[in-house]
């Protein structure tokens, strides 16, 4: 059930980035919506979760996108793995090391996925700094968002807190 | 209790993953050479092991064939030369066949650009990743689609198509970093290539001695094989001089990239793939009289 709810989580993001990309696209700052959903799901989900609905999502994305096809899975994938890990260990619950994690997520993700497209002399990324780093906050920024509403949504909060008694 | 087994072997899983993407990575990047790296990978592993194999056998063979080849080098090595020869000749009566060809197309200015036939598509979605620049068109193959067919906007040049299916088609935008145009400066004629960075554009190649000034219009050059020549590209934005030569050219786009509702794709091949067929005849020209 959880599985298919990452799915449908997933195609939500994708295509609300799509729609979104298009008044978008002439900046640099815009958010990648699917790698907040990414995060999201390996944060309160766990890293397998989390690696597997990157890998997929990453996939897609790639496929959607003119790029080859495994680069945005696999630095998706580490990306989940990552935050999945970080949120199996540390007590992420409040809104700075949420904030924080989104934050370190994006480079990570940003870093992979431009470090192989460099390394594999595929493109080149002039200063793309600013870009990351605006990419980072927004992308933070729509995090917290939605575990705000998410969490405030009627019976979440009760579902957990039998889910952790069990 | 499948899925917990699984869990426990987190590390596994992950290494699995990895290795599952980069192998699907490999099978899509090619090499220097352009032989996609998996493949390359594969068959360098395969050939090393097959070249242990046979070592021992072709070792034995060696000497005594090394022997008998060496007897027949002085007659190869003559036929060779005499055959070079013939060659170099050969290439230089080509060149200028060549040569006169280029200069009589320039002379009877077959370089004409014909009236284009467009069909006009809507954008149904922008890029999926934030990292590539490109956007979906509601028009596919059915209506005439074609990989690199040239996309174009009232304001200017947008991109060119990447992925046409059979109802929609993928449009690279020129703004992407893997989007490039031939470009001429409209006033002085000064050519180079417009590169896309990202956000916006720039200007290479340019010579050191071109007239470039802030505010100059650039259009495609049409040299491209896939924008048709004349089309609105942009406007230089700045010129910062580098060691003998510019050294960075921004051009601001003259399409807004982030509000475009509707474009044209143009249908009619560039003047540039035109120009073959005039071309041909004007080589065959100079053999008539």
């Amino acid at each position: 059930m959880r599985a298919v709810g990452v799915l449908i989580a997933i195609a939500m993001a994708i295509a609300l980035q799509t729609t979104l990309a298009r008044f978008l696209v002439a900046g640099t700052a815009a958010v990648d919506l699917v790698l907040v959903v990414v995060i999201y799901v390996a944060l309160t989900g766990g890293a397998v979760t989390g690696m597997l609905a990157g890998s997929f999502a990453g996939i897609i994305q790639d496929a959607l996108s003119s790029g080859v096809i495994g680069i945005g899975g696999l630095a998706k994938l580490i990306v989940g793995f990552l935050a999945g890990a970080i949120g199996q260990q540390f007590i992420v619950t409040s809104a700075l090391p949420r904030f924080l994690t989104f934050l370190v997520a994006t480079v990570v993700h940003a870093a992979v996925f431009m470090g192989l497209y460099v390394l594999l002399g595929l493109r080149s990324f002039p200063s793309p700094w600013t870009a990351i780093l605006s990419q980072a906050v927004g992308n933070a920024a729509v995090g917290m968002i939605a575990f705000t509403v998410l969490e405030s949504l009627p019976g979440v909060a009760e579902r957990r807190r039998a889910k952790r008694r069990m | 209790m499948a899925l917990l087994d699984i869990r426990q072997r987190t590390g596994y899983l992950f290494i699995a993953l990895t290795i599952g993407q980069i192998i699907l990575i490999s099978a899509q990047v090619n090499t220097a050479r352009g032989i996609p790296v998996l493949e390359a990978v594969t068959f360098g592993v395969f050939a090393e092991i097959q070249r242990v194999a046979s070592s021992g056998l072709s070792g034995m063979r060696a000497s005594w064939t090394d022997y008998v080849a060496l007897q027949e080098v002085r007659t190869e090595n003559e036929r060779l030369r005499d055959e070079v020869g013939r060659l170099r000749v050969g290439l230089q009566q080509e060149r200028a066949l060549a040569q006169r060809s280029r200069t009589l197309e320039q002379l009877l200015e077959l370089r004409t650009q014909a009236d284009l036939a467009t069909v006009a598509a809507n954008v149904i979605a922008g890029g999926a990743s934030p990292d590539f620049r490109t956007m979906t068109i509601d028009r596919g193959t059915g209506d005439g689609l074609r990989p690199d067919m040239a996309v174009i906007a009232p304001a200017g040049v947008v991109g060119r198509i990447i992925t046409p299916s059979a109802r929609a088609a993928k449009v690279q935008l020129l703004i992407d970093r893997n989007a490039a145009a031939g470009g001429l400066v409209e006033r002085s004629r000064a050519q180079g290539v417009v590169e896309g960075t990202g956000g916006g554009l720039r200007m290479s190649y340019v010579s050191g001695t071109a007239d470039i000034q802030v505010g100059d219009a650039v259009v495609t050059s049409g040299i491209d094989g896939i924008y048709p020549k004349g089309f609105v590209i942009g406007q230089i934005e700045s010129v910062e001089w580098g060691e003998g030569s510019f050294g960075a050219i921004a051009i601001r786009p003259a399409v807004d990239f982030s509000s475009i509702e509707a474009v044209l794709v143009v249908l009619t091949p560039p003047a540039a793939v035109e120009d073959e067929t005039p071309g041909e005849s004007a080589g065959a020209a100079p053999a008539a009289p």
